[in-house]
């Protein structure tokens, strides 16, 4: 790749306690790219994101976006940069309405007196935002922007909270296990959900355990083992067995991928 | 878009297209839910015109007349405002026990340094104000900073707050004559007004209006949106990027400062300020209104209008009771039975997602 890359990670350390969930992690984004993170239970897929969205901080290591150190103390601090996560359990508080839920954290105030004022939400401004995004990607199969999250079936919600991450992500969004809850129809939507949001140049970590969904959208797949990227392969190069002994530590990968 | 389906997959195309079709033959009971559900205050105000419909009947003009209707708010208002502070507790899934000893601290503290010290009234309510609020901000702190239950934090500064109340005043009562003649400030919501034989105080137009402002903040305002959020899932708002401790302290904190405006309006309506009244259960009354108002004990859900109808049932059905003559104890019977009755409500109201 002679591009650079949106985000890397070189020698990130997380220790809980005595155990090490990171031992030294690489990681980098390119622009545009779909890149799939894979890898079993416990082997730290999980605080390697939490390290890049905020979530957690590292012990050890550097973080830089767009070449530039940074050093995320909260969620909130990744999203200003423009980073969004899209989390398993999607984050939507169920009682709000789809506009709330799409603005929380950063409304829209009524211009003039009534927003300096009384504080008042512009909710015909949210409301239509939030529609244009739904409609954007292909979501308006809701009828009513004001009904209840919780009225919303499974794929919907994930489609409201992908459109969250869209709507807001300028640099990348995470995505994690989008469709670990969901049926054959409902994931495919989200399939091409997530196609559509690399269309606009937006590129994508994937965290996922379903082998055919990720090797059906990355461009690249970051395997994870004991704690630190073990390799990166080009999935057309690739079969989903060599991956799942890559990542099982069955089989070794070959030295061209463990350079990139 | 779907080009590189799965095998398994290509079958979809040919799947049932039509999305989101519903069912325009709903049951009248399954319509009923969904209108209960999106409308969280209606089920209180329709209990509360039922409930003033069937003593009306029972008793006559002499239940329907507007002094009578008028004296039930009269009667209400106090609870009422500490409901509405009480209601923003709940709302974020928390509960506050300690809402009517910081009343009656707040005012016991308006009544010294006006009466006893000598302070101006202004200085005087605005130094009950702000202590009502810092016991408020004593319970917040406990609650977001120190992630201790609401319950258990409550309980312990209901106790502590109860008995500097009682240390503090000796247990002096400070009478009518001498707020009167020395700070009739404390004595403003006491003011009235007739319009033929309706008799409104500003204690029931201030409870009204509170609620009022309670609402428009709770609904077009985010931080309104934020207390929603972090009673209906405290983890997924603090994700969304919700600063959840800030909330959480500045709704206990508003909770305390309301209690202590509760606090002046109970000054006008008594007369006298009385430390011995923290033995009252206005927590419980509270707590009371705010259930059969339809706000969830879970959290995230209700309107803070149902409060105020809450408390009005409550008026409402201890009025007709005692003008029937009924023991008090069937007022008390029938708040029970309110309460639960209410609960099951809003239990079967949630399941209209599932």
């Amino acid at each position: 790749m002679t591009q650079e890359p949106i985000l890397t990670a070189r020698g990130l350390v997380k220790r809980y306690g005595r155990v090490t969930a990171l031992d030294n992690a690489d990681f980098d984004l390119y622009p545009g790219e779909i890149l799939a993170v894979i890898g079993d239970n416990g082997a730290g897929k999980s605080s390697l994101i939490k390290a890049i969205s905020g979530a957690a901080v590292p012990d050890e290591g550097e973080i830089r976006l767009e070449g530039k150190p940074v050093a995320f103390k909260s969620p909130m601090e990744a999203r200003e940069a423009g980073i969004e996560t899209v989390y398993q359990n999607l984050a939507l508080s169920p009682a709000l309405s789809i506009a709330d839920n799409m603005f929380l954290g950063r409304e829209i105030r009524k211009p003039g007196l009534l927003g300096e004022w009384l504080r008042m939400l512009d909710r015909p401004a949210m409301e239509k935002r939030a529609r244009d995004k739904l409609t954007e990607l292909g979501l308006m199969t809701i009828q009513n922007i004001s009904q209840a999250v919780e009225t919303l079936s499974g794929g919907q919600r994930q489609g409201v909270a992908v459109a969250r991450a869209a709507a807001f992500g300028s640099k990348m969004v995470i995505m994690d296990e989008p469709t670990a809850a969901l049926g054959v129809k409902e994931s495919r939507r989200v399939l091409e959900l997530i196609l559509d949001v690399k269309k606009r140049g937006l590129p994508i970590v994937l965290i996922s355990h379903n082998m055919p969904h990720v090797f059906e959208v990355a461009d690249r797949i970051h395997i994870h083992r004991l704690g630190r990227r073990l390799c990166v392969i080009d999935p057309k190069q690739y079969t989903m067995s060599d991956a799942v002994a890559f990542m099982t530590g069955a089989k070794l990968p070959p030295e061209a991928a463990l350079a990139a | 878009m779907a080009q590189a389906a799965q095998e398994f997959e290509k079958v979809l195309s040919s799947s049932d297209t039509s999305v989101a079709a519903f069912d325009e033959h709903k049951s009248a009971v399954k319509r009923i839910q969904h209108f209960l559900h999106s409308t969280p205050a209606a089920v209180p105000l329709i209990v509360l015109v039922l409930a003033i419909i069937i003593f009306g009947m029972t008793i006559g003009g002499r239940f329907f007349s507007s002094y009578t209707l008028t004296l039930i708010l009269q009667q209400i208002a106090i609870v009422g405002i500490l409901g509405a502070a009480q209601t923003l507790v709940i709302l974020t899934a928390g509960i506050d026990l300690s809402i009517g000893v910081i009343m009656v601290i707040s005012a016991v503290i308006m009544g010294n340094c006006a009466v006893s010290y000598g302070m101006p009234s202004v200085l005087a309510v605005a130094i009950g104000l702000a202590a009502g609020a810092a016991c408020g901000l004593l319970n917040g702190v406990l609650v977001a900073y120190m992630k201790l239950p609401p319950f258990i934090v409550t309980l312990g500064t209901w106790n502590i707050v109860m008995a500097t109340n009682f240390i503090y005043s000796a247990n002096e009562t400070i009478r009518d004559t001498d707020v009167n003649t020395q700070a009739p400030l404390l004595h403003l919501f006491a003011l009235s007004f007739k319009v033929g034989t309706a008799v409104l105080t500003l204690g029931v137009i201030a409870t009204v209006v509170l609620v009022l402002i309670l609402w428009y903040v709770l609904n077009h305002t985010a931080w309104g949106r934020h207390v929603y959020a972090v009673g209906d899932d405290q983890e997924a708002a603090k994700l969304s990027g919700i600063q959840t401790k800030k909330v959480l302290m500045t709704v206990y904190t508003l909770a305390g400062l309301i209690a202590a405006f509760a606090a002046w309006v109970s000054i006008g309506r008594n007369g006298s300020i009385s430390p011995s009244a923290a033995v009252t259960d206005y927590n419980l009354q509270a707590i009371t209104a705010t259930v059969i108002g339809g706000i969830s004990l879970f959290g995230g859900r209700g309107s803070i209008l149902g409060t105020l109808f809450g408390a009005m049932i409550v008026g409402v059905v201890s009025m007709g009771l005692n003008m029937l003559g009924a023991d008090p104890q069937w007022k008390v019977l029938l708040t029970g039975v309110l309460i639960i009755g209410a609960v099951a409500i809003d239990q079967w109201i949630r399941k209209v997602s599932a």
